[in-house]
């Protein structure tokens, strides 16, 4: 008797519970502000796109976006405008730590983002998903994501990996100011889906300036260089290759596996990552 | 020249220019990575196959040509305007020309400009022309006043158009993208890892033609720390000595900077190490100066380039931090 009285207790108040939850729960936001324009991407591509209200001046894609209000940036957020948008879900990078407090402090809800790995992508894909109510609609789109890099990790599965330089920054026709990717961050990640070995494994940060020296000595076998600018035509292209001709005792150079990729997604840890790991797979396992 | 400073010339700058000499020659063979000095000299092995030798002739000797040039290039560039101006703490960067050099850096950087030429690329040569826009304006005004050149005036207007490209610096940084603005961050750090001999060649001219009119000056300059007055009792044309100098010591420091970025501490540092050193005479200081900036800035660019390796550390920090408290040091011991 007592027992089942018990049962009866907790299955109210569970029951309550629930209730309570359901009925308190905020509907998902309609009037989002992104303030990062990768995370915009995965909003648009999770089908929240018609919720978002305002977007940072950096914000390019997906087309959608150009027509709608610009609010500043990760350095210059223009919080007053913000506010008067009277969004319900604003997107903030993490370090944009007085935005932050002003929001708590109005009392606006915020979705705080930092770059990461691959999977960190693909997890803020998820949340942004489960956030705007589109849950369903994310996992479609991020099974598909992990589909097309399960897809790349079995083509290249067998092949010898290329110790690869990842070089995302370097001074137009010059040797100088190479800036390459390190052993953490989604470059890297993307680099080791695509069948290549970073040569700066060994350093834990995201990028390296990386002087003609460590280059010498380490010898990559291939040079993979992602441009967000575009290059225009195929003479441009061999130039840039040709400026790493100084460098010709690295097999890369030697064994012409120096390989300029352009396009502005390729850098973007955004819903595209697939595209930019298939472009890096093929270039490096043709 | 009496006898006697002729022999205690002939000592000093022996002495200095063994010391950079050494130090020349001793910093293309270290490294973040160990080569062997034969391998890299050995002709017989083909060039694509040499890595030792690439390392040595490619990634180090321009290097430290580069440090060597730029650090004697402002090193005597801060001695002439610190004689020429009377004042112990003009740098070459007091009189706007670097700020010049480096508003033109910051406006290829962020806005891709394009004017790359004859194998040096758009930076360097934006620079220059930035820092030969910010030279004649500032010898516009200098002489716009009917007498001739004011130093004050130029101090004042270098002071002034030093801020006033500063704002735009900062401006154009703001305007920028993300990761260009890092760029120009990066720059104003100084860097001498200029990959190929093209900047060094082209930025050597202009190094030499200041050189030239430096090699001339010592003793004008003697007179000239005395006063206006003084020198030109003694025969000195100080309106004409003080164009000289004023010209020759910013094209100096325009190439240099265009070559390597605004490394800093070396045109105020070196020249008060060498006076606290070798006294005031500027025959001695200027040729010892030259000598001691070259080898202080490729010891610095040593440091930048091995202390965190294989990452890289600004020179212009290591300037900064070994220059300052060796200066203070220097500085306290000697009073």
């Amino acid at each position: 008797m007592t027992g089942r009285f018990t049962t009866q207790v907790v299955f109210f108040v569970v029951s309550l519970f629930v209730s309570f939850v359901v009925a308190f729960q905020a509907p998902p936001p309609q009037r989002i502000v992104s303030l990062v324009p990768n995370v915009t991407e995965m909003i648009f591509a999770v089908g929240a796109g018609p919720q978002v209200v305002a977007v940072s001046s950096f914000d390019e894609e997906p087309p959608a976006v150009r027509s709608l209000p610009r609010v500043g940036a990760l350095l210059d957020p223009d919080t007053e405008r913000i506010i008067a948008i009277r969004p319900d879900l604003v997107v903030v990078y993490g370090s944009q730590s007085d935005l932050q407090a002003q929001l708590a402090r109005a009392k606006i809800p915020y979705f705080n983002y930092r770059h990461g790995g691959l999977d960190n992508i693909l997890a803020t894909m998820r949340e942004i998903g489960a956030r705007t109510g589109h849950g369903a609609e994310a996992d479609t789109a991020v099974t598909a994501i992990e589909g097309r890099l399960a897809a790349v990790r079995a083509r290249v599965a067998g092949a010898r990996r290329p110790r690869t330089l990842l070089v995302f920054g370097r001074e137009k026709g010059t040797l100088r100011n190479i800036y390459a990717s390190g052993g953490e961050g989604f470059l890297h990640d993307m680099l080791l889906a695509a069948g290549g070995d970073d040569m700066f494994a060994d350093i834990t940060r995201e990028s390296v300036q990386a002087t003609t020296e460590t280059i010498l000595a380490r010898a990559p076998d291939v040079i993979l260089e992602l441009r967000s600018t575009d290059i225009p035509d195929g003479v441009a292209i061999q130039e840039e290759i040709a400026s790493w001709g100084a460098l010709a005792s690295v097999p890369a150079v030697k064994n012409h596996r120096v390989i300029i990729l352009t396009g502005k997604s390729l850098t973007v840890p955004g819903p595209r990552v697939a595209d930019s790991v298939e472009r890096m797979a093929r270039a490096l396992h043709p | 020249m009496t006898s006697n400073i002729r022999r205690r010339l002939i000592v000093v700058v022996s002495g200095f220019a063994l010391f950079a000499l050494a130090v020349m020659a001793w910093a293309p063979t270290v490294g973040s990575t160990s080569i062997s000095l034969s391998r890299a000299f050995d002709s017989s092995i083909p060039w694509s196959d040499n890595v030792d030798a690439q390392i040595f002739f490619v990634a180090r000797l321009p290097r430290v040509l580069a440090g060597g040039l730029i650090g004697a290039s402002l090193a005597a560039a801060g001695v002439v305007l610190q004689a020429m101006l009377r004042n112990p703490l003009a740098t070459p960067f007091t009189l706007g020309v670097s700020a010049g050099a480096a508003l033109g850096a910051m406006l290829a950087i962020a806005f891709g400009l394009d004017v790359g030429a004859m194998g040096v690329s758009s930076v360097p040569i934006a620079s220059f022309i930035g820092s030969l826009v910010a030279i004649a304006i500032v010898y516009w005004l200098a002489t716009s006043q009917k007498r001739g050149l004011s130093t004050n005036v130029l101090l004042l207007a270098g002071v002034t158009l030093n801020s006033f490209f500063s704002a735009l610096i900062l401006f154009v940084q703001y305007l920028a993208d993300f990761a260009e603005s890092f760029r120009t961050l990066r720059w104003l750090m100084g860097d001498l890892d200029v990959g190929s001999y093209g900047p060094i060649l082209a930025a050597l001219p202009f190094i030499v033609m200041a050189f030239v009119v430096f090699a001339a000056l010592p003793r004008t300059l003697n007179l000239l720390t005395m006063g206006d007055d003084v020198a030109a009792a003694r025969g000195v044309e100080v309106i004409q000595a003080q164009r000289w100098a004023f010209l020759s010591a910013s094209l100096a420091t325009g190439a240099a900077v265009s070559l390597g970025g605004p490394v800093g501490f070396i045109g105020i540092v070196v020249p008060h190490l060498v006076r606290l050193m070798v006294g005031s005479d500027h025959r001695l200081v200027l040729p010892a100066a030259t000598l001691f900036g070259a080898a202080f800035l490729v010891l610095c660019d040593l440091g930048a380039r091995t202390i965190m390796a294989p990452l890289e550390i600004p020179v212009g920090i290591i300037t900064a931090l070994i220059g300052g408290p060796f200066f203070l040091w220097l500085l306290v011991k000697k009073s």
